[in-house]
């Protein structure tokens, strides 16, 4: 059985592998970007977590103590 | 660092922004070594060059019952042990490994075309890799159609435990019915029949998919936690405004 008899077979299958995982790897980073992208937008309009507002709540007292 | 310290989703971002360069250049590197062996391996005896499809097709069918393997552990760490990451880790692992499923599937379909003369037969391995396809599409579109994440989670986790009775269906079909797909051949008592030149880059494929399936996994978690937080900032804000 020659290579070039079933080539076609060959390339579509590898074709598809590099499809399926490209559309994996485009989706986890849109996906990534997308919520970045939404957590940003929320926290400029002051909306935070209670830990993360405590946080930035105690580096503000820790900011106004040095100064 | 303890393992159980990873339970806290705000270490577990910290760990998957450290962790996810390095992952994917590992990954990188490893298919890069693992398409160039695949390239260079002999031709089989008897299928000729249609074998390269095998580097392709195996690690896929692999990591398509790892990937419920994942999420059995995850559907009982949600259940039994109500662990914070469990259903972040099943949710996250579902579109992937049912990526990996249906390319199990075509690939499959690609070399069968060529060596037995057709795309699909409803054998006994075909049949139950396709009905792992349709169990895995059952998850996501149960985790889409559930808005609250825990009953969601719950949810999924029965379906994924009900699931999982597929896992040794596909593994020992060949063994159990008579198919048209070839019995096991690399993990079996009395070594493997596959020679070793075509062996190794097989294995080389497999730890390259391997590391793309934790990448990715990883990556989708640390989505998934990103989006719980979007969701949890949302409810406070419309509770305020209220």
């Amino acid at each position: 059985m020659q290579a070039t008899n079933h080539i076609g077979f060959i390339v579509a299958a590898y074709a598809a592998a590099f499809a399926v995982v490209g559309v994996l790897i485009a989706w986890v980073m849109l996906d990534y970007r997308a919520q970045r992208r939404k957590l940003a937008d929320l926290e400029l309009r002051g909306i935070t977590r209670r830990s993360a507002a405590t946080r930035s709540e105690r580096t503000m007292e820790q900011a106004k103590e040095e100064a | 660092m303890a393992l159980a310290d990873f339970a806290n989703p705000s270490r577990f971002l910290t760990f998957a922004n450290r962790a996810i360069p390095w992952l994917g250049g590992v990954t990188l590197i490893a298919f890069a070594f693992g398409l160039n062996q695949a390239m260079v391996a002999p031709d089989d005896y008897q299928q000729g060059a249609t074998v390269k499809i095998m580097f392709l097709h195996v690690p896929s069918a692999w990591l398509g019952m790892l990937g419920w393997g994942v999420m059995t552990i995850a559907a009982l760490g949600t259940l039994v042990w109500r662990h914070p990451l469990a259903d972040v880790a099943a949710k996250a692992a579902a579109p992937i490994g049912a990526a990996f499923t249906l390319l199990c599937l075509v690939t499959g379909s690609l070399w069968g075309r060529p060596e037995w003369g057709t795309y699909w037969v409803w054998d006994a391995r075909l049949t139950s890799e396709l009905v792992l396809f349709l169990l895995y599409l059952g998850v996501i579109a149960l985790w889409r159609t559930v808005e609250d994440p825990s009953r969601a989670a719950r949810a999924a986790a029965i379906l994924t435990l009900v699931g999982a009775i597929d896992l040794p269906i596909i593994k020992f079909s060949v063994d159990w019915w008579n198919t048209l797909h070839q019995g096991t051949s690399v993990f079996r008592l009395g070594g493997s029949t596959i020679y070793p030149t075509i062996l190794i880059p097989l294995f080389v494929m497999a730890v390259a998919f391997t590391l793309l399936f934790v990448t990715l996994h990883v990556a989708a978690m640390r989505n998934e936690i990103l989006r719980r937080r979007v969701r949890t900032l949302r409810l406070m804000q419309a509770s305020a405004a209220s």
